[in-house]
Parts: structure tokens; C-alpha cells; sequence
């Protein structure tokens, strides 16, 4: 095995085009648990925690890559309170000072704590390779268990999310608060000057899926211009499509019906929530 | 590959370390750190928690290349010659340590909070050992140490 260790994204893409075989590694999370029980053995590592521009972000808002979760949790939560609130719930505070949301795409779980979010915010994935870059919206990035949109020599460089205009909204199940992987997950972006909602579901179907059917209700049911208080029949309608949209299967974390149940109850309460935070006049902080 | 990476404050340097290997056993097969403990081997379990430049990270899931030209600190870089440091006094006043497999992670873990935050709430006290697995304790004696140590500072 290899051991790459470019210290810039040029060269660093570089020997991804010259090794497509190199597994990229940052965080490693992921990467070392399939090491460390013999589930992998790659061809090379390429090591990106040595890039400082994956580790940075700007105005916009460009997050590279690299970014570790505790520093989004810390200095990104009143932008982003949708993208912190999922942050925090991933893995442990040893966790979250080394994963990445880089590593959430790469790994492209369907149980990935941040992929909700993304669908919800319109985030879109920047990914380069010595050909050029690409810019993917996240509702075509991910393609299937465990896949992604991304071709053998491309790097993800970051993620552009803008700043929240909006109330934001995330909700896991887990069996604990800690290092849990989600039974199923829920997120919620309010977009009151579009008259928009984004509502995405995760761990409950092949990839983080969008439930678009929920988002147009919802759109067409609520009055951002002069908002009242929610009726709870558009709360249970929500709900309802939202757990609509999931094609869960049953496993060792819950079974699919539970999920479509819990689907369906976080989807309405993140709702209640979301509301309230506008009615209350209030911007999200995280 | 050769490994150089600063541990406790010493200029370290590992041989013939394989690519795919983890900081983890670096520094307990290769440097003769035993104090870090090797347990879970995917980061649930906190028991081989150390500083990679002042982070706590679970040093399992740290390749061992990544480390190089890093700074580690360890359980065994805590104590100052034979003074233990507060947070290891105050386990073992608290009756903290039963087997003693999680302490050293929990020490660490619990040194990093106290240094940011020097006196947490019960909750911030829970959140920060959220990633690190004691199956003797039940925990109470644990809380009342970093309590404890929290008191003294």
C-alpha cells in the first residue's frame, strides 16, 4: 500500500488522476474502521488533511471539504443552523473534531447524518479532477447505496450552501444521543421569500431522498406573506407525504414500518418548529 | 514507511510502520506507549482518546502517515514527572477506576474539557464523555471526579 500525501489540491489531484485506485482519506472515520477490520485493502491512501484550502471556507457560502463538524457546530451554527443541528448529532465530540462533510458525500451513506440537510438547502457539491471542476446540485449527487456521483480521478472539494434565510430544522432517531447511526432522519428548510420549503429523509430509502411531494404541499399550504398559526391537518398531511416519500427496508436498526411511523411524527414536529421560529420573528441559532 | 511525529513533547520516529496502520498502534506496538488502550478499533469506544495537536480524536481512526510532523500528546504526557495531573488524582480519589480499561481515554477526554470549559454543567460533563464507553462504573463515579477536579482548579 501507498501512502500519498499531497500538501496542495493541485497535486493532490493530480495523483488521484495518476492513482484512481487511491482511497481518499481525512477524517477517517470512515476509511480506518474498513482498515482497521480488514474490509478494505486499497491500492494507496491519499491523505487531504495536509490541504489547507479543504480546510477553509468562504462568503457564499463555500465550505471545502475538509472541514471538520466541530468547527461548523462552532463557528458556521448561526449561518447554517440546519447543517450544525445535523453536525451534532454525528458520532462523538472525538468524531466530530475529524469528520467531515466531505467524508459523509464520500462515503455517500444512505444513513449519513448531513445528506438530509443538504437536499433541503439546495447544497450544491463542488468536485474537481485535473479536467476541470464540476458543480453537482445534491439532488444528483447521490446515485445508491453507498454510491455517488463522483467519476475515479475527481476529488470533493467543498460544498456551496447559502446562509440560511429561512427557519431550519433536523431530526434524528437513534437509540442513544451518542455514536449512533440514524434509524432514519429528517430535515426542514423554510425559504420564506421564495414561498419555498425543502424537506429531505434520510436512512430510509437506497440514498437521501428529496420528498418533493411534501415540499409542494407545504409550499402551496402555507402563507409565508401573513403566517398563522399551523392547522394540524396540514401538519399530519406533511407528515404523511413525508413518510410517503421514504422506501425504507427493515434491519438490525428498525424496521420499515417504523421508520415510515417516525418519519411521519418528525416530520410534523420539525414542522411545529420551524413555524414557530417564524412566527416568533426569530432567525435560527444554532 | 517511517512515521516522525512528536509525542509528548519528544521528537519520536517509527520504522517500517505499514501504510494502512493507525496512530493507535504506532504509538502502543512501535513506540512503547501502552496507555492508550485498544479496544473497539472504529471509534466508539473512546478508550484510545488522544491530543493530535491539541484535538482529542480516537487515535484508531488516525493513519499513522497523518500523524507525521504532528505533535501527540497522550495519557502518558498528562502527569508532570511524578505528580499526577488533577484529573488523574481526582479519578482515583472518586473511585473512578474499577478495571481501568476506559480511563486513560476518559482522562484525556475529561483533561480537553476541563480545559476549555473549567467549570461544566452536569450536561456539558456528559456531552464531552459521550465518546468514551465505561461498562464497570455506571458512570456516577466518573462525574464525580471531573466534578471534582473541576472544584480544584
Amino acid at each position: 500500500m501507498d501512502f500519498l500525501r499531497p500538501e496542495t489540491l493541485a497535486e493532490a489531484l493530480e495523483l488521484k488522476a495518476a492513482r484512481p485506485d487511491a482511497v481518499p482519506i481525512a477524517g477517517g472515520t470512515d476509511v480506518m474502521v474498513e482498515l482497521n477490520f480488514d474490509h478494505r485493502r486499497p491500492a494507496a491512501l491519499l491523505d487531504l488533511t495536509r490541504i489547507p484550502e479543504l480546510r477553509e471556507w468562504s462568503d457564499g457560502l463555500r465550505i471545502g471539504s475538509g472541514v471538520p463538524y466541530v468547527r461548523i457546530i462552532d463557528e458556521l451554527g448561526a449561518q447554517l443552523p440546519g447543517l450544525a443541528m445535523a453536525a451534532r448529532t454525528v458520532g462523538s465530540p472525538q468524531i466530530r473534531n475529524r469528520g467531515t462533510v466531505g467524508g459523509n458525500l464520500g462515503a455517500a451513506s444512505p444513513a449519513g447524518d448531513t445528506h438530509p440537510v443538504l437536499l433541503a438547502s439546495d447544497a450544491v457539491i463542488e468536485v474537481a479532477s485535473v479536467r476541470g471542476t464540476r458543480m453537482i446540485p445534491a439532488v444528483d449527487f447521490y446515485l445508491g447505496v453507498k454510491r455517488n456521483a463522483l467519476e475515479q480521478d475527481e476529488l470533493i472539494v467543498a460544498v456551496h450552501l447559502a446562509p440560511a434565510k429561512g427557519p431550519q430544522q433536523f431530526s434524528k432517531v437513534g437509540t442513544r444521543n451518542a455514536m449512533v447511526i440514524a434509524v432514519c432522519s429528517f430535515a426542514i428548510s423554510l425559504f420564506p421569500e421564495k414561498n419555498r420549503v425543502g424537506a429531505a429523509v434520510g436512512s430510509a430509502a437506497p440514498t437521501p431522498r428529496r420528498a418533493y411531494e411534501a415540499e409542494e404541499f407545504l409550499a402551496s399550504a402555507l402563507d409565508f406573506s401573513s403566517p398563522q398559526p399551523l392547522l394540524d391537518s396540514v401538519k399530519r398531511e406533511f407528515g404523511e407525504l413525508v413518510s410517503r416519500a421514504a422506501s425504507p427496508i427493515d434491519d438490525v436498526r428498525g424496521s420499515a414500518a417504523y421508520r415510515k411511523h417516525a418519519l411521519a411524527v418528525m416530520a410534523r414536529r420539525t414542522l411545529g418548529w420551524a413555524w414557530q421560529e417564524l412566527l416568533d420573528g426569530e432567525q435560527a441559532c444554532a | 514507511m517511517r512515521v516522525n511525529v512528536t509525542v509528548n513533547g519528544e521528537q519520536r520516529q517509527a520504522d517500517d510502520v505499514w501504510e494502512g496502520e493507525s496512530l493507535l498502534f504506532v504509538l502502543r506496538e512501535r513506540l512503547g506507549l501502552p496507555g492508550s488502550k485498544n479496544a473497539c478499533e472504529q471509534g466508539e469506544c473512546g478508550s484510545c482518546t488522544v491530543y493530535l495537536d491539541d484535538v482529542p480524536v480516537c487515535a484508531c481512526l488516525v493513519a499513522a502517515g497523518q500523524a507525521q510532523d504532528r505533535s501527540v500528546r497522550t495519557v502518558e504526557g498528562l502527569a508532570s514527572g511524578d505528580q499526577l495531573d488533577p484529573v488523574q488524582e481526582a479519578f482515583v480519589e472518586a473511585g473512578a477506576v474499577q478495571c481501568g480499561f476506559c480511563t486513560p481515554g476518559l482522562v484525556v477526554a475529561a483533561h480537553d474539557l476541563l480545559n476549555r470549559v473549567p467549570s461544566p454543567s452536569d450536561p456539558e460533563i456528559r456531552e464531552a464523555l459521550a465518546g468514551n464507553l465505561c461498562r464497570c462504573t455506571g458512570y456516577e463515579k466518573i462525574l464525580d471526579a471531573v466534578r471534582l477536579a473541576a472544584s480544584r482548579r
